[in-house]
């Protein structure tokens, strides 16, 4: 057996966290953009449009992530495509990061008084230009707090991509601790790192919403 | 490609689903009801005169609310015993889904306490009631009803979330679904009907959730 130093421990799992950070800045970028789409949708003025977001936003809220990531990593090679757990893993959260999303910021979108899409109309900006310069911009100013709690959420979420086999923190700390039975130490560890990752977001979080109580 | 979908093997299957489902509802009961009751102690607590009752409620909310579900549950399932605390693989997922569920509820009981005016806890000590009559019968009914809708979403939340508990082989809904898997070979098939039944049962979690609400709360759930 090889023996492992308390520092070796922390030194694997510390280069873990890289993958684990990766993957949550780019399930989170992904999130966005897919979020966006999904909350044009989920805005929209035709009526089957909205309703196909909704239960888009549904599906992904009321299953369980890992399944959403088994379904990825054995849905897909059927369709023929190759699949790695990194792929799958990206995916899987970027869609389920993209229905949360896009439902935080519809909450802001409503909460924009219906006045400032008549001002933008009358100062002659089409619809997409009403959306990119009025309404978007105050939406997401409101809803700052929640996005910024949901990528703490994410960032939790991204050890679950372990269970599909992709190396990220919880994994690597699987394996290292079948090589030194210190199931104590290892997961503390684990847990502490997460919550060196999380905690400063959640206390941003917590000073972004008590602004927005003040004005 | 050539793939052609395959239910065949569901007919036999089904009632390994069903026992896996009913597991995932039994844990998701058990966890709920202690997480609740547990909360609100934890809540009263965080607003008790102890500083240091307080500060140690708070640190277990940070602590939990700042970590994986699956790592808290590994910690008590592989961590506890190296202290001599071995548990049964279906009581560490309910101590862990309880452990995770008070920490976010004790928050949301919490924001329904203060939710209620002071003047009716004010009012029921006037006349002459007992602080903690005052809380159960006047504070409590109250703030329950204002965080309902919020409770019934972390129940669902939490029921989701229990599937990660056949990490430690509970045989609830996903570990049924994992062994048909290997078992049938079909794996997308599988994990798809087990999809629908977790969509299914968290729709009807949350309809059942709003009727008891509804029947039980005065004045229905706002």
């Amino acid at each position: 057996m090889i023996e492992f130093t308390l520092w070796d421990i922390v030194r694997n799992l510390l280069l873990a966290a890289r993958w684990t950070i990766l993957l949550s800045a780019v399930a989170f970028a992904g999130g966005t953009i897919v979020g966006l789409l999904i909350l044009f949708m989920r805005i929209s003025k035709r009526r089957w449009v909205r309703q196909f977001a909704e239960y888009y936003i549904g599906l992904f809220q009321g299953t369980p992530l890992l399944m959403q990531l088994f379904l990825l990593f054995f849905g897909l090679p059927l369709l023929g495509f190759r699949i790695e757990p990194w792929t799958a893993a990206v995916l899987g959260l970027t869609l389920c990061a993209s229905a949360f999303l896009a439902e935080i910021w519809r909450g802001g979108v409503q909460a924009v008084p219906l006045g400032q899409w008549d001002a933008g109309s009358s100062l002659g900006l089409h619809y997409l230009k009403q959306l990119r310069l009025i309404i978007l911009p105050q939406a997401f100013a409101m809803t700052r707090a929640p996005t910024v709690g949901f990528l703490v959420q994410l960032i939790k979420s991204t050890a679950l991509t372990s269970i599909i086999g992709f190396e990220e923190l919880v994994r690597t700390s699987n394996a290292i601790n079948n090589a030194t039975f210190e199931p104590f130490k290892v997961y503390g560890f684990v847990a502490l790192i997460y919550f060196a990752l999380c905690f400063p977001l959640t206390r941003y979080a917590k000073m972004l919403e008590l602004r927005a109580l003040k004005h | 490609m050539g793939y052609v979908l395959d239910f065949g093997w569901l007919d036999d299957a089904i009632t390994l689903i069903a026992s896996g489902a009913a597991m995932t509802i039994f844990l998701i009961a058990v966890s709920a009801v202690a997480g609740i009751v547990l909360s609100i102690l934890g809540a009263a607590a965080r607003r008790s005169r102890h500083a240091l009752l307080r500060q140690a409620i708070a640190g277990y909310v940070e602590l939990i609310r700042n970590t994986p579900f699956l790592v808290q549950l590994f910690f008590i399932f592989f961590g506890l015993p190296s202290l001599g605390i071995r548990l049964d693989p279906v009581v560490a997922a309910i101590l862990a889904m309880t452990l995770n569920m008070t920490a976010y509820t004790t928050e949301i009981v919490g924001a329904g306490l203060d939710a209620v005016p002071k003047g009716q806890r004010e009012a029921a000590l006037a006349l002459g009631l007992r602080p903690r009559l005052v809380f159960i019968k006047i504070v409590l009914p109250q703030a329950l009803k204002v965080i309902f809708p919020a409770l019934t979403s972390q129940i669902v939340i939490m029921m989701l979330e229990s599937a990660v508990v056949s990490q430690i082989a509970v045989r609830e809904l996903t570990y049924e679904a994992d062994m048909l898997q290997a078992r049938t070979f079909r794996a997308f098939e599988t994990y798809f009907i087990v999809t629908l039944v977790y969509l299914a049962m968290s729709i009807g979690l949350r309809r059942l959730l709003v009727a008891g609400g509804n029947r039980f709360l005065a004045g229905g759930v706002s």
